[in-house]
């Protein structure tokens, strides 16, 4: 009740193909995310598979039935969306009500749900306002709220998060994620905040320019990624590249090192560098090392606090066996 | 920094507007006043002295007072619910992505800069006539008799023809308003099960709601006091006297300065009977 697949879909706006030809499937139940840099074609995907948009060739398919020509209402799908799009005039109540009323269920029923729906969500106090009269935070519950009663097949978030302040964005990452655990419904979130991809997916997509680039958990991405732009949009700070002498030392062309595999030793050690900023988080220490003759700044985490300032001279090893390695294609090597 | 000084200095720069605008205001109104206690026959034997209420109560118990009223509160209503609703559809239709979108648009604009009088008169000689009008010849084409327009519907061709001038007004204010409106919202309306006419109900139309309100606002101050549309065409015949026509009548026609002032008061208490409603109805509509 909830397996949506896409074959051969493509996507273009007059001569713009936005979408190359893309298969993709995803299971019941399932939390996958889309992530991939701004303008990847990560709405529009979305979008497709909503049925707001037209696809321009090939097949989606809900629960093994071809649904393309399906209007959106019919999908079963709810849809969340960034700009939260609620009815300015009505009531939260009214707002939540809205699908169900259209859907033509039976008053009570209705209120039984709302009444579900806002708890669930902390909502009980609000009902009677207007949306205008919500925070961020109470605008993009009641969007949710208004997505649940309807009971789909799966849900769609369109970066549903990024009109909100950090604090808030990791409270309510919490909550979507809890109620997926809680629904067990599928869900597809778009997001480019890689954070975001990694805590919250069963499954990653990684787009660029609408060609999936590697689809996978995310532990897969992050300790297997195919290729460097998955190794570069993967983790955060970003993977280390290193070209020429260095990399051929491992017979690669580009050998990419995480920042929290690189050990930071001050007598010895393979690299070594000049410390020029450093970012103290209390938890972690990121060092941003310049003059290593490897690349323009090698980012190294140190764990806890760490007595490194301003053009101190460190020796860095890194550990040779979470080393990725490139060829010239940027494709991953065994 | 000087508040104090910087705000006497705005009030002595905003000054004259403000004397000049009072002026154009209160003198005509006193003046208004001033006639209508006065028994003020211009061609026969001038100013007359002092009559109190003499003219008020004249002119409210003349036979052409009441019907007057009516006609005038039919054209107002009429015209404000075809522009309004016409106005609508024509906004929707125009927010639709089209050829030629800019050239319609203008089009559709094109009435309101053709002058009351000079639109009246088209529409009477080239459409309305019953010998050669447009009309005439389309009546003619299907076997039917011509209908002469501004005899035997009088009242409708009337409304027809104002409605003419100001359905660009209602549109152009509707669109600016619709396009307004966040395609996200029907977006959302469409996933959640509404057809096209109920997203149209339960999300364009109260999103239009306010700008309805001004259209309706504005139009009836304005319609109000429509006369050279009356006044090329049936010359107040055919049961098409507004009030504001009868006024005129008054003064000019029975050359009767102080009736007809009395009638300016009736009329000027009239349209704030119309707006205080009118701001009672739809206040809510515009503060929320
Ligand atoms: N209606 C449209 N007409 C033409 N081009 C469009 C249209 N909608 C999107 N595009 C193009 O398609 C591409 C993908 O857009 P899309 O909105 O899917 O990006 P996105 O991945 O969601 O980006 P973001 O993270 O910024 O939201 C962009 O290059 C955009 O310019
Ligand atoms: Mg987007």
């Amino acid at each position: 009740m909830g397996q949506i697949q896409l074959n051969q879909v493509t996507k273009s706006f007059g001569s713009v193909e936005v979408i190359p030809p893309l298969d993709l499937t995803i299971e019941d139940g399932e939390f996958c995310v889309f992530v991939g840099p701004s303008g990847c074609g990560k709405s529009t995907l979305l979008r497709l598979i909503a049925g707001l948009e037209d696809v321009s060739s090939g097949m989606i398919s809900i629960d093994g039935a071809d649904a393309t020509q399906t209007p959106p209402a019919k999908r079963g799908l709810a849809m969340v969306f960034q700009s939260y799009a609620l009815y300015p005039h009505m009531s939260v109540r009214k707002n939540i009500a809205f699908p169900m009323k259209m859907a033509g269920i039976d008053q009570a029923e209705q209120n039984r749900r709302i009444d579900a729906a806002a708890k669930a969500l902390n909502l009980t106090d609000y009902l009677d306002r207007r949306p205008g009269q919500l925070s961020g935070g109470q605008r993009q519950r009641v969007a949710i709220g208004r997505a649940i009663v309807r009971e789909p097949a799966a849900f769609l978030f369109d970066e549903p998060l990024s009109n909100l302040d950090a604090a808030l964005r990791v409270g309510m990452r919490l909550e979507i994620s809890e109620l997926h655990e809680r629904l067990a419904t599928t869900m597809i979130y778009v997001t480019h905040d890689q954070v975001e991809a990694m805590t919250m997916a069963d499954k990653i997509v990684v787009l660029r320019a609408g060609v999936i680039e590697q689809v996978g958990s995310p532990l897969d991405l992050y300790n297997r990624p195919d290729n460097l732009f998955v190794a570069g949009f993967i983790g955060s700070p970003k993977m280390n590249f290193i070209e020429g002498p260095e990399a051929a030392k491992y017979g690669a062309h580009t050998i990419g090192i995480r920042p929290e595999h690189i050990d930071v030793t001050d007598a010895s050690g393979p690299w070594s560098g000049k410390v020029g900023v450093a970012e103290h988080l209390g938890s972690d220490t990121f060092l941003h090392v310049h003059d290593t003759g490897l690349a323009e700044t090698i980012t190294v985490r140190a764990p806890g606090e760490v007595q490194l300032h301003y053009g101190d001279a460190i020796h860095m090893s890194p550990r040779a066996e979470l080393m990725h390695r490139f060829d010239a294609n940027g494709l991953r090597m065994a | 920094m000087a508040t104090q000084h910087s705000r006497s200095a705005a009030r002595l720069m905003m000054a004259p507007a403000v004397v000049l605008l009072l002026g154009w205001m209160l003198v005509p109104l006193t003046m208004t006043l001033y006639f209508s206690f006065k028994r003020y026959l211009p061609l026969r034997g001038g100013d007359l002295g002092w009559v109190g209420f003499e003219n008020y109560t004249r002119f409210v118990t003349s036979s052409a007072f009441w019907p007057s009223i009516q006609t005038t509160l039919l054209i107002v209503g009429g015209v404000l619910v075809i522009t309004v609703v016409l106005g609508v559809l024509l906004a929707i239709l125009l927010n639709q992505p089209m050829w030629g979108q800019g050239v319609v648009r203008i089009l559709v604009i094109a009435p309101f800069f053709v002058m009351p009088t000079v639109s009246a008169l088209v529409w009477k000689n080239m459409f309305m006539d019953p010998n050669y009008g447009l009309l005439a010849h389309l009546w003619k084409f299907f076997g039917a008799a011509p209908v002469e327009w501004l005899s035997q519907a009088s009242l409708p061709s009337i409304i027809l023809i104002v409605s003419w001038q100001w359905l660009p007004f209602a549109t152009l204010i509707l669109l600016t308003a619709i396009q307004s409106l966040d395609g996200e919202q029907l977006e959302a309306a469409e996933m959640d099960g509404a057809p096209a006419y109920k997203r149209f109900g339960y999300i364009t139309l109260p999103h239009l709601g306010r700008a309805i309100t001004v259209v309706i606002l504005i139009q009836t101050i304005f319609l109000l006091s429509i006369f050279a549309e009356i006044f090329v065409t049936t010359g107040g015949a055919f049961g098409t006297k507004t009030l504001s026509y009868l006024i005129f009548q008054r003064v000019l026609e029975s050359q009767n300065v102080g009736l007809g002032s009395a009638g300016g008061v009736y009329a000027i208490i009239l349209a704030n009977i119309v707006a205080i409603f009118l701001m009672r109805i739809v206040g809510k509509n515009l503060d929320a």
